[in-house]
């Protein structure tokens, strides 16, 4: 077989794993959309905050540094000490639990009732509120994240498939990792629903906020639950993207990427959210690769979008989505 | 006390379904149009009109347009900065291509070409809705701005990718390129957001915009009703996308005169927007001259108080600002969920009243 072919197949792979990454973002959509019907925009925020917070942990950064310096003129920035990256995740876990009471307390406990677009407008408030609040917390500029995962080229891959195949694939070893966590991930959050019992509140919500009020289960407390869930899966990917790329405003970018991800996967369907962002990330890269160079390239700015608006002209409901009933 | 409906009586149909029917409002309208014409054209100076007063009628007439879509049709658009960059680019082509017709032409002509692609994006409305579409429009907002850095022959094969806006006058008054003076800026963006918004408003109390409103308020039963979606959907997205075309070539020949795609009209300048929409008022030609108004001033107000007064760095202003913008857009929807213009509603109620309110 040509060298071309195995190159296609290695920019599918490669596309694959970048998938993985859009899926793990996708993921909090879901979760928060289907439990409460809220289309959360700030999920991309939620990861780029989730992620400064946790370099500046790491790094004992002082927060507001920038503003209690502008104030004060003194000129404070690190505490002195780093924290082991465990400790560090776990401390950013519960900035994440307490940030979902704080939204729910004082976002969306006044917003109940509200049309669905008014809530979508919320969230998108709510994501450059937390966009600004992480940059001054934390500051600007680009960090690097390294919680330990490992980097670079996979040389085993490359060995075994040259041996197999007469050519190396290139697969960078924290993709792989991040497909791992996300199968992970996805196993946890499927038994979590299905097997425990704010597992299954959380079910009854998602199927009827009002059946589910009627026998005795706590809205507020299930929201709080979603949304710091939610914030657990965006700490991941906020790991995922920032181990790959660096901390850095485009992180919050990728939230929109998520969003034809979602339209492809249905955003009420978990499963959905994975296959979506394969498809998608397969996709980018393809395209990229054969049809790029013929009309000026950088094609991934929009492949999805047009992809996911062809898609949906077909089936609405996306791939895996309840299908829509109107009634009048 | 002056404020109120009682002794005018209305003779006619025309007078009983005028704008402004309280006599008050319509002193007040013809006295805000003097000012705005008879006083601030020759007081006004280049920081004014650069940073207040020229954004400002730009960005109004592009929030009248979502307006439109979004508040009178009720399908959500994200693609506001690709349909402006449409706009910019279609006058940059015809100002280029056509030195010897008028500016004006070119900017209403720009519309026209903005409809096109409006109408063309606004297909997918008639299969999906709600978020669906909101997504949907997201095709067109980066698709477009692609389109625009890669195809050279937009930006007339030039080195830089950039497109400056060349020397044009009407009646000898130079209105775009690097000499024109502020008054005049000010007084071509002016006319035009005038026309537009006394086009909007009657568009809007007419028998198009009674379709529009329809179709937001639940489609199915429009549809039952006799409102033929495919003509209100399509409509809506034309007419915003012209609007939002004009102001698009606006904002590239006469205020920006040189424009950089990624950078004027990014996602940023949709969702800008959109708050401008929100904040003023969803479904108000008033709230979005109200929205457009709070939203340039808030970023000058702001960076005079905390750059100028208190001496903080810019870029730490630049993320407050941002927090304060997202702080006050998540208060608006939870204390007014219908913006600035709900507000003025309910002063206007009270004033009714004043000063006995039992």
């Amino acid at each position: 077989m040509s060298d071309t072919f195995f190159y296609a197949a290695e920019v599918m792979l490669n596309g694959l794993m970048a998938g993985v990454m859009y899926s793990l973002v996708a993921l909090g959509f879901v979760l928060i959309f289907k439990a409460s019907g809220i289309f959360n925009y700030a999920q991309g925020v939620l990861a780029l905050f989730a992620a400064l917070t946790l370099v500046g942990l790491q790094e004992g950064q002082v927060p507001f540094s920038h503003v209690i310096n502008a104030v004060f003129g003194t000129n404070l920035h690190h505490f002195g000490w780093t924290l082991p990256s465990v400790v560090a995740i776990a401390l950013t876990a519960l900035v994440m639990v307490g940030m979902a009471i704080v939204i729910e307390r004082y976002v969306l406990k006044h917003l109940v009732n509200q049309e669905p677009i008014i809530l979508f407008m919320a969230t998108i408030g709510l994501a450059y509120f937390l966009e600004g609040l992480g940059d001054v917390m934390w500051g600007s500029d680009i960090k690097k994240l390294d919680v330990g995962l490992p980097q670079g080229i996979s040389e085993t891959i490359e060995t075994v498939t040259y041996n197999l195949f007469g050519y190396g694939f290139f697969i960078d070893k924290l993709d792989i990792v991040a497909a791992l966590v996300a199968t992970a991930l996805v196993i946890t959050l499927t038994l979590f629903s299905q097997y425990t019992k704010y597992g299954r509140a959380l079910r009854a919500v998602a199927d009827d906020h009002q059946a589910a009020l009627s026998v005795g289960i706590s809205l507020r407390f299930i929201w709080v639950l979603v949304w710091s869930i939610a914030g657990f899966v965006a700490l991941v990917a906020g790991i995922m993207w920032g181990s790959k790329s660096g901390v850095q405003f485009s992180l919050s970018l990728i939230a929109l990427k998520a969003l034809p991800v979602l339209m492809l996967g249905g955003f009420t369907s978990i499963p959905g959210a994975i296959v979506g962002g394969l498809i998608i990330g397969m996709g980018e890269k393809l395209f990229e690769f054969a049809i790029g160079p013929m009309i000026g390239g950088a094609t991934e700015n929009w492949f999805a979008y047009v992809l996911a608006l062809i898609f949906l002209v077909f089936r609405p409901q996306g791939l895996f989505g309840e299908k829509i009933i109107e009634r009048v | 006390m002056f404020y109120r409906e009682s002794g005018d009586f209305k003779t006619t149909y025309t007078e009983d379904s005028q704008t402004f029917p309280i006599k008050f409002d319509r002193i007040r309208y013809y006295a805000v149009l003097a000012v705005a014409f008879g006083v601030i054209p020759f007081f006004i100076n280049d920081y004014w009109a650069n940073a207040v007063f020229v954004p400002f009628l730009i960005y109004a007439i592009a929030a009248i347009g979502l307006n439109i879509l979004v508040g009178y049709c009720g399908q959500v658009s994200l693609g506001t900065g690709g349909f402006m960059a449409v706009g910019a680019y279609a006058v940059y082509k015809l100002m280029t291509s056509f030195p010897e017709v008028s500016i004006v032409i070119h900017v209403l002509l720009a519309g026209g070409i903005t409809a096109c692609v409006g109408l063309l994006f606004g297909l997918p409305s008639l299969r999906i809705k709600g978020f669906y579409l909101a997504v949907a429009t997201l095709a067109a907002q980066f698709f477009l701005v692609w389109l625009f850095n890669k195809v050279p022959w937009f930006y007339n094969y030039s080195a830089s990718g950039q497109i400056s806006a060349p020397e044009r006058d009407i009646f000898g008054i130079i209105l775009t390129g690097p000499n024109t003076s502020a008054s005049a800026k000010y007084l071509f963006c002016a006319l035009m957001l005038l026309a537009l918004a006394w086009l909007a408003r009657n568009l809007t109390r007419g028998a198009m915009g009674r379709r529009w409103m329809a179709i937001r308020d639940m489609d199915i039963a429009a549809e039952i009703i006799g409102v033929n979606p495919l003509g209100a959907k399509l409509s809506a997205f034309a007419v915003s996308s012209f609007f939002i075309g004009v102001s698009g070539a606006l904002f590239f020949a006469v205020y920006l005169g040189a424009a950089e795609v990624g950078e004027s009209f990014g996602i940023q300048k949709s969702f800008l927007v959109l708050f401008m929409v929100i904040i003023g008022g969803l479904g108000s030609i008033f709230g979005s001259l109200a929205g457009a108004a709070f939203l340039v001033l808030l970023p000058v107000f702001l960076k005079n108080v905390l750059v100028g007064m208190l001496g903080w760095p810019t870029d730490l202003a630049a993320h407050l600002e941002l927090m304060i913008v997202g702080a006050l857009i998540i208060i608006f929807l939870i204390a007014e969920p219908h913006g600035i213009a709900q507000l003025w509603r309910h002063t206007k109620e009270k004033l009714r009243l004043w000063p006995f309110p039992h």
